[in-house]
């Protein structure tokens, strides 16, 4: 379980352009959710999720994972738990490292990187029917450089490391937007299937309105820090698109724009 | 003959400098200046050991230790006190021009008359009297491989694996639960190791420890590494390090033909040439490799 707590996060505290993003903004997240997360620009979606994940402080206000405090843990031990994929397919692959070095690495996550050999040949055939599943033909191009795959090849890659080791977070960070219409789609039924097979909690932001109807279990909407639709189990699935759509056209006025 | 033998033996010398800037530049994408007080500071640590009367192969080991320390140095003043790269280079070249004259004594110690890792009792028995003249390149080629085949094994490792992306892509190594600046502070005391090993196989090939030798080792360093990396760019087979190393013998062979045409007090300004005429070469090729690419 995931709880955020009275969080307080103000950007450029102190000076003229202080903006306050959240202010006592709470949210819980059960063992076992599959949260769509939507909003307009600005409302705090990535922001949220880079709190979660500590990439950001908060000024005040508690984050908690199974009721441990982790508020002041650095991003990097918060991992050890936590999957992220980012919008940006590169930042979840090494593009001068090849496909084998680069599962390599993420097979070892959270364990100690000595000087023992970087690629564990027993665990190659494993690396091969993983790259496999994903239909793009990546298990064939193991010595590749990642660097000189497509976007959706390394998004797919980015996908498969952050998940290889068992974690109970997956965070989504529009991981899907800067993909084409097709590929867009893989990414998404693949990531149903992980998220499914290892039963992860995950919290995906999207723009995409029907991902975020179609997939996942609970689906919130945010506004300027807050969250002004919250629909899980049964009601999320009796949600339309139409639904949704009209709540945002609704604050989008409420902005003036 | 002698003239080839002594490119050779300072091209391989420089290599070794030139694998710890590849560490730096290609590798960390950090650029690395404490490299010019490190080379020095090998030199400095192995005047003061060898004047002291010890074993002169001693030397090898404690350099690198020395080079080491002041990696993690600049690696801490950049990673916990959040200086800019470049800056933290800079503050510890500083600091260790000090550091340097302090540990050797004076500006200027000869070792003429010591033992050195190239001339001792025991190599004087081993080698035979004709083959001397090559013995000290064979010793250079020998430490020079070592270092190599260290460090390709190195970057194999898991370790290894973990320094290459940092600098590739430094959210991975967070989302591999890892703190990325140990790691950068881990490859900055790697390559001022290497380094600082360079400075102390040089100083005992010149028999004279100098304050001002490491004054633009970053610039033949990186040089090297340019020049070996754009010719070796399309052959596959070649590993990288093996490319830094023969970069680095062009790259002395390059300043030794344009010295016989030239006087001494020249040489800064031939190396500026040489490095800014390699620079503009290895970047024409990229252009027209992306013109390429897109038409």
């Amino acid at each position: 379980m995931l709880e955020l707590r009275n969080i307080h996060k103000y950007y450029n505290p102190g000076t003229v352009n202080e903006m306050c993003l959240f202010e006592d903004f709470n949210l819980t997240i059960n063992q076992g959710e599959f949260v769509s997360v939507v909003g307009s620009n600005g409302s705090g979606k990535t922001s949220m999720l880079n709190i979660i994940c500590g990439s950001i402080p908060v000024e005040s206000g508690q984050i908690l994972i199974d009721g441990k405090d982790i508020t002041r843990v650095k991003e990097y031990k918060r991992n050890q738990k936590i999957g992220r994929v980012y919008q940006n397919p590169s930042m979840g692959t090494c593009p001068s490292m090849t496909i084998l070095e680069n599962m390599s690495l993420a097979d070892n996550k959270g364990r100690f990187y000595g000087l023992g050999r970087g690629t564990n040949k027993a665990r190659i055939d494993y690396y091969r029917e993983q790259l496999a599943q994903l239909g793009l033909g990546l298990e064939d191009k193991l010595h590749v450089k990642v660097g000189s795959l497509s976007g959706g090849q390394r998004q797919a890659m980015a996908l498969l490391m952050s998940t290889m080791t068992p974690i109970e977070f997956l965070i989504l960070d529009e991981h899907t937007a800067a993909l084409d219409p097709k590929t867009a789609e893989l990414i998404m039924e693949l990531t149903d299937k992980i998220v499914k097979e290892k039963n992860l909690t995950t919290v995906m932001v999207t723009h995409n309105l029907r991902y975020a109807v179609e997939y996942g279990n609970r689906l919130i909407m945010m506004h300027q820090g807050h969250c002004v639709m919250d629909k899980a189990g049964k009601e999320k699935e009796d949600t339309s698109i139409d639904e949704i759509l009209t709540m945002f056209n609704e604050i989008s006025i409420e902005c003036g724009n | 003959m002698s003239f080839a033998v002594s490119i050779l033996e300072q091209g391989l010398i420089y290599g070794i400098l030139a694998l710890g800037i590849y560490i730096t530049y290609k590798i960390l994408d950090f650029p690395d200046l404490t490299v010019d007080g490190s080379f020095p500071l090998g030199a400095a640590v192995t005047a003061l050991m060898i004047t002291k009367g010890a074993n002169p192969y001693l030397t090898l080991p404690v350099a690198f230790a020395a080079g080491v320390a002041a990696g993690i140095c600049t690696g801490l003043i950049h990673v916990k006190c959040k200086v800019r790269d470049l800056l933290s280079g800079i503050i510890m070249m500083t600091a260790l021009w000090t550091i340097n004259l302090r540990v050797a004594g004076t500006a200027n110690v000869p070792l003429f008359s010591q033992k050195t890792i190239f001339k001792n009792d025991t190599l004087d028995k081993l080698v035979p009297s004709g083959f001397s003249a090559y013995s000290t390149l064979l010793i250079i080629l020998i430490i020079a491989l070592i270092v190599k085949i260290i460090l390709d094994l190195y970057l194999n490792t898991k370790s290894g694996y973990l320094l290459r992306a940092v600098g590739d892509n430094d959210k991975l190594v967070t989302a591999m639960a890892k703190d990325e600046g140990n790691v950068k502070i881990l490859g900055l005391a790697i390559a001022n190791g290497l380094c600082s090993l360079a400075g102390c196989i040089f100083c005992q090939e010149e028999r004279v420890f100098e304050i001002s030798s490491g004054t633009g080792a970053m610039v033949i360093g990186l040089a090297s590494v340019i020049i070996g990396t754009s010719i070796f760019k399309k052959i596959s087979f070649v590993k990288t390090t093996t490319a830094v190393l023969i970069g680095s013998i062009i790259y002395k062979a390059c300043v030794a033909i344009a010295l016989k045409n030239f006087e001494p007090q020249d040489m800064k300004l031939i190396t500026a040439v040489l490095f800014l005429v390699i620079l503009v070469l290895s970047m024409e090729r990229k252009k027209k490799v992306k013109k390429n690419a897109g038409a």
